[in-house]
């Protein structure tokens, strides 16, 4: 490989420089859209020069209700994980450091819930949802993010703390150290960046979904997802407003995902690839 | 010898404990997160489970009583559903060729040493995963599909060409298309993850040998990525199966129901029609199609962490 003549290598720069161009592109036109008169953006001559505008912005976070659905974003999506990282720390823990015959087993048993499709359930948690006046809410939303994300986020961790050497726990107990101790003291701030960017790729899936979102929240508790999903029918209407709003939903995220590559390919395969 | 002496201490206060309240703290600690899982996610299943056998229609509130397999009969009868069924099978099939491929490409060419910038780029092209799903729909059949105003039309005209209606004239392929743009990111960092692990020195020796670049990726490489690509199949093959923000924005599920897929169905069935024992009945059938994946997919996890214990 390291004898790579310079055609080849130029022509290796090439695709690879195209390939990026050729996958960001939508996002790159979605986000200059959001820049354009709504005329110009659904001009029948595609506009990559202009002169920019911010009303479409400025519409989205005055005129509508960007706000109301960006809370409940942050709510459910900040909420959720706040709610797996409690469970789940003492979960990992015990299953990293108190191991029986049983762990692997209790562990096996939470990814594959990850695996059974949402819709199996949907039916049952609409209905019940609607007894306990839980539709349409952003409480809602978030109790069922936690049980989406609550796999993955003690996967990820139990994988952490396995990486925290069992000695230190030992000599913490001799110290006579409770387990309330290690786990808050100890093992909490060792693990840290991985308990952090655990909580990000949380936040990441439980903000883009949208089965969820769509089926059971409408107004009230409803994310962006939802907010967005109203453009829906706009044929070459209000293409820059559609952009704008879309752009503002989805860039913080899209700069947390960039940061949590590892964290995700780690999470999503639930230890199916090494 | 100290840490064996600190560890025997410590078996020896853990032995004082005693096993049943060793037991006890364990629950403690795991017990939350079981408990919580099975309340979210398997108690609702098993009503489903009831569900799927009784009349239940939310607008027929006289509609009541054990149905039998009346649902089961009725969701096998239904034309739709059958159509859905095999939409969601040449979705989900479709879109992991497409995503394998690509992705192998796509992880290889980011793997190239000689490329500049290449952390950057793979960052760049590994964007479209974390769009929104809607966004993603919005996106492409708005500003990129739309047959009078989208750039796709733009480009067709430029060319001569009569602009094409994709998602009206070519619903199936618009949306693997699409479904494949979003997810081509994920095979390719799982299998770039998978491809930095293979050792230098080994392509070297190979190209020593004389093999030729397609010689060394095709029996130095891709062996080491059978594992991963096996994984990358199933997990896909679970995430495919669940596809519905792409749909909701883009076709609704038609024209027609070109592009229902069983998550589709199962929505439409109890919010269009609030016919619950059939949507029920549907649910059962996408369940049991994720569970004919998930058993491999979980013995495959299960080996591995039984060889990292």
């Amino acid at each position: 490989m390291n004898k790579m003549s310079w055609p080849g290598k130029i022509g290796v720069n090439l695709l690879a420089w195209l390939v990026s161009i050729l996958m960001f592109f939508p996002i790159f036109w979605l986000i200059l859209s959001s820049f354009k008169t709504n005329a110009l953006a659904a001009a029948r001559e595609p506009a990559f020069i202009f002169s920019p505008t911010m009303a479409s912005y400025v519409n989205a976070l005055v005129n509508s209700n960007y706000w109301h659905y960006a809370l409940n974003s942050v709510y459910t999506a900040v909420g959720s994980t706040l709610l797996c990282v409690v469970l789940g720390v003492p979960a990992a823990y015990s299953m990293a450091f108190r191991r029986s015959k049983r762990t692997d087993f209790t562990l096996l048993w939470m990814l594959s819930t990850k695996m059974l499709p949402a819709v199996g359930v949907l039916v049952p948690i609409y209905i019940v949802y609607k007894n306990l006046h839980l539709l349409d809410s952003a409480l809602g939303l978030t109790l069922i993010y936690t049980a989406m994300n609550l796999p993955i986020v003690v996967w990820l961790l139990y994988t952490y703390f396995k990486d925290v050497p069992g000695e230190i726990l030992e000599a913490a107990e001799i110290d006579g150290a409770s387990l309330v101790d290690n786990i808050v003291r100890i093992v909490t701030p060792l693990a840290l960046p991985g308990i952090i960017s655990t909580g990000l790729l949380a936040i990441v899936l439980a903000w883009n979904e949208a089965f969820w979102a769509i089926n059971i929240t409408n107004v009230h508790g409803a994310t962006l997802s939802v907010f967005v999903s109203g453009f829906k029918s706009a044929r070459g209407q209000f293409w820059a407003n559609m952009s704008a709003a879309s752009t503002l939903s989805v860039l913080p995220i899209l700069v947390a995902g960039w940061f949590t590559q590892r964290q995700l390919v780690r999470g999503l395969t639930f230890g199916a690839v090494k | 010898m100290a840490t064996r002496a600190i560890r025997s201490t410590v078996k020896t206060r853990q032995r004082q404990l005693g096993k049943a309240s060793q037991g006890m703290i364990s629950f403690l600690l795991i017990g939350p997160a079981v408990v919580y899982l099975f309340v979210w996610m398997l108690v609702p299943l098993a009503m489903t489970i009831y569900y799927s056998f009784r009349n239940y229609n939310l607008i027929r509130p006289t509609f009541t009583g054990w149905a039998g397999i009346a649902n089961y009969a009725n969701v096998l009868a239904d034309p739709d559903f059958l159509s859905a069924f095999i939409n969601t099978l040449v979705l989900v099939v479709a879109s992991l060729i497409l995503t394998i491929l690509f992705g192998l490409f796509f992880a290889v060419l980011y793997n190239n040493e000689h490329v500049f910038g290449r952390n950057i780029l793979r960052t760049f092209a590994a964007s479209p995963f974390f769009i929104m799903p809607v966004v993603t729909g919005l996106i492409w059949s708005n500003l990129m599909m739309n047959p009078s105003f989208g750039l796709l039309a733009a480009l067709w005209r430029g060319l001569g060409l009569v602009p094409i209606d994709f998602l009206a004239q070519f619903p199936m392929p618009s949306l693997v298309g699409i479904v494949t743009w979003q997810w081509t990111p994920f095979a390719m960092l799982v299998l770039l993850a998978s491809l930095s692990g293979v050792p230098e020195d080994l392509k070297e020796a190979a190209g020593l040998d004389g093999a030729g670049a397609w010689k060394t990726f095709r029996h130095i490489v891709l062996p080491q990525l059978g594992r991963p690509l096996y994984a990358v199949v199933m997990l896909e093959s679970i995430f495919f199966l669940v596809i519905f923000g792409q749909i909701y924005v883009t076709t609704s599920g038609g024209p027609g129901t070109a592009t229902t897929n069983l998550p589709y169905y199962i929505y439409l069935q109890a919010f269009s029609a609030y016919n619950i024992g059939a949507a029920s009945a549907g649910a059962i059938f996408a369940v049991i199609l994720a569970n004919i994946v998930a058993i491999f997919l979980v013995r495959m996890i299960y080996s591995n962490i039984q060889e990292e214990a």
